[in-house]
């Protein structure tokens, strides 16, 4: 008998969750804030579902109901995407070591 | 087009990269690089998306106007946010990212064909399941997150919003929303879907009002937890290896945060979740009516404390990002060093509306990282210090955390500040902090209460150093 894929995916959620447990505990407490606004940024990557959803509509119809959700999904992860990485790379820039001088 | 093989291993390689993302994270240094990974695996997510459906002649035009629209709000938000709204920010993308996943599932809803997931009326049933869970956590996000922005931006109250029945009737909400998502299944009717989704918004709104102000950095990090397991709700829709490895990095980044959050409060998950704290949290305060004598002192006062010193901690907490004093904290710090006093920062894991809040104003105001300390570094270093200037924080430091069993916040890790030789409170008013229990620190022999505002008191102090 050969296996659900749908096995596969779930091994791959639940092997990802640990993978995130370990790798955030990791994370210094100073960068929280930037964590969650990069945590942010990357979980729009749903935006793959809205561009399939956008591209579905066929030239007759490019506005149907499905793709107009497709198309206005794809504007907000891209906000969060856009907004996400360069305000976390803004963050970012200011955490700097103690200078040597004096 | 590419193939379905090929675009599943890009996949994962951008799962990788997000992945290498969080990582960076672990040091500052490290960090750049580690958001310039997710940029990367963004990047390669959306191209191979672009390739795989091969559709460049109808839609495509537009999902890149869509796209450039999106991109062109996030960046200008992005540069233009001032650090002190952070915790706004991430609640509002938060909202973003759950609306986003409900949208996806209601376009997969009603055209199944486009993600091969069967027909209108006929979704495979696994699918099904997947999208309701997606769809449902998506609009809780949502509707949680509007609240969560409201209620830190100030629009709304952030006193909890309790009413009679509040939890019986979210079990209920709870419930119905298993047993639409049973009947959504069996049926296929759409009604069962706009159903799920109405009440799912709606328990999303009817979880969050209870909680007040201060339990933020829960509900954030919670709120973010819950974004990452929509995700993944549509990356198994989508059978998207990228969203699935996300969804669940960043669910359980949440979760950790969250428990982070929580243990910082001494508080159960469950405690701060059912909300209503800080409410009507009269107890031990009782105890203290009577006014006590406070020596309240001035810029002068603690200028020539300060400069008396050798070593000064400085205790932010969230009413110094209410006053937007960073900037004059800085500069009083630089003040105090070119007098050769010692100085560091303290951070508390709960000061702030969210976690790392504290970090980012310091960094923001070019406090190098390796002065900033987190409670466990630096506890012990109070009983030598000098001075301990406490700005805008006051719960964080309450000794009854300590030594008062029946305080409601008893167990909660403090900084130990009452063993400075003298500490130093800028403060608008003696009025109790957000927790509502009084502060026997006010009342001590070596307190020296700055009552003012964080900023101007700051800029004054720095002026008689």
């Amino acid at each position: 008998m050969e296996i659900d894929p749908f096995i596969f995916r779930l091994s791959i959620f639940i092997l990802s969750i640990f993978i995130g447990y370990y790798v955030v505990w990791s994370v210094t407490p100073s960068l929280h804030t930037p964590l969650m606004s990069v945590t942010n940024a990357i979980s729009s990557v749903i935006i793959v579902g809205a561009i399939i959803a956008g591209l579905a509509g066929n030239s007759e119809n490019i506005f149907s109901i499905s793709s107009t959700f497709g198309f206005l999904a794809i504007s907000l992860a891209s906000i969060n995407i856009f907004g996400g990485f360069l305000v976390t790379h803004r963050m970012l820039a200011m955490y700097k070591k103690k200078k040597k001088d004096k | 087009m590419i193939s379905e093989n090929l675009s599943a291993i890009f996949y994962l390689i951008s799962g990788v990269l997000f992945i290498l993302a969080l990582r960076g994270l672990s040091s500052p240094e490290t960090s750049r690089q580690g958001n310039f990974f997710g940029i990367v695996g963004m990047v390669i997510a959306i191209t191979v998306t672009f390739l795989s459906t091969g559709n460049f002649s109808s839609g495509f035009a537009y999902v890149l106007i869509f796209l450039l629209i999106g991109g062109l709000i996030g960046a200008f938000i992005a540069y233009k946010i001032p650090m002190t709204a952070m915790p706004e920010l991430v609640a509002g993308f938060h909202s973003l990212v759950g609306l986003a996943a409900v949208f996806v599932a209601i376009a997969a809803f009603l055209n199944p064909e486009a993600f091969n997931l069967g027909s209108l009326g006929d979704i495979k049933l696994g699918s099904l399941i997947e999208m309701s869970i997606g769809a449902a956590v998506g609009a809780i996000t949502f509707s949680g997150s509007v609240i969560a922005f409201l209620k830190l931006q100030g629009i709304m109250s952030g006193s909890p919003i309790t009413f009679k029945g509040q939890h019986p009737l979210n079990a209920l909400i709870l419930i119905s929303i298993v047993v639409v998502t049973y009947l959504l299944c069996s049926t296929q009717s759409s009604n069962f879907f706009w159903i799920l989704l109405a009440i799912s918004f709606l328990i999303g709104f009817l979880l969050i009002i209870p909680i007040g102000g201060a339990d933020m950095p829960v509900v954030i990090s919670m709120l973010n937890s819950y974004s990452g397991w929509a995700a993944a709700g549509i990356g198994f829709t989508l059978e998207n290896t990228a969203l699935i490895i996300t969804g669940a990095l960043v669910g359980s980044s949440g979760a950790i945060l969250s428990y982070i959050m929580c243990k910082g409060m001494n508080r159960s998950f469950f405690n701060v979740i059912l909300g209503g704290f800080g409410a009507t949290e009269q107890s031990s305060s009782t105890g203290s009516k009577e006014q006590k004598p406070v020596k309240s002192g001035n810029a002068e006062d603690a200028a020539f404390l300060m400069k008396n010193a050798s070593s000064v901690i400085i205790v932010p907490g969230y009413g110094m990002a209410v006053a937007q004093a960073q900037h004059a904290l800085r500069e009083m710090v630089d003040t105090l060093k070119k007098n050769d006093i010692k100085v560091s920062y303290a951070i508390h894991p709960v000061a702030g509306r969210m976690p790392g809040h504290m970090n980012v104003l310091l960094a923001e105001a070019n406090v190098a990282y390796d002065e900033v300390f987190e409670l466990e570094e630096i506890n012990n270093d109070f009983a030598n210090a000098d001075v301990a200037f406490v700005i805008g924080a006051n719960d964080v430091t309450n000794p009854a955390a300590k030594n008062d069993p029946q305080s409601p916040i008893y167990g909660m890790p403090v900084l130990d500040v009452e063993k400075c030789k003298s500490v130093l409170f800028v403060k608008r008013s003696l009025s109790p902090g957000y927790a509502g229990i009084d502060n026997s620190l006010f009342y001590k022999e070596n307190t020296l209460m700055l009552f003012a505002d964080a900023k101007k008191m700051t800029e004054e102090i720095t002026k008689n150093l």
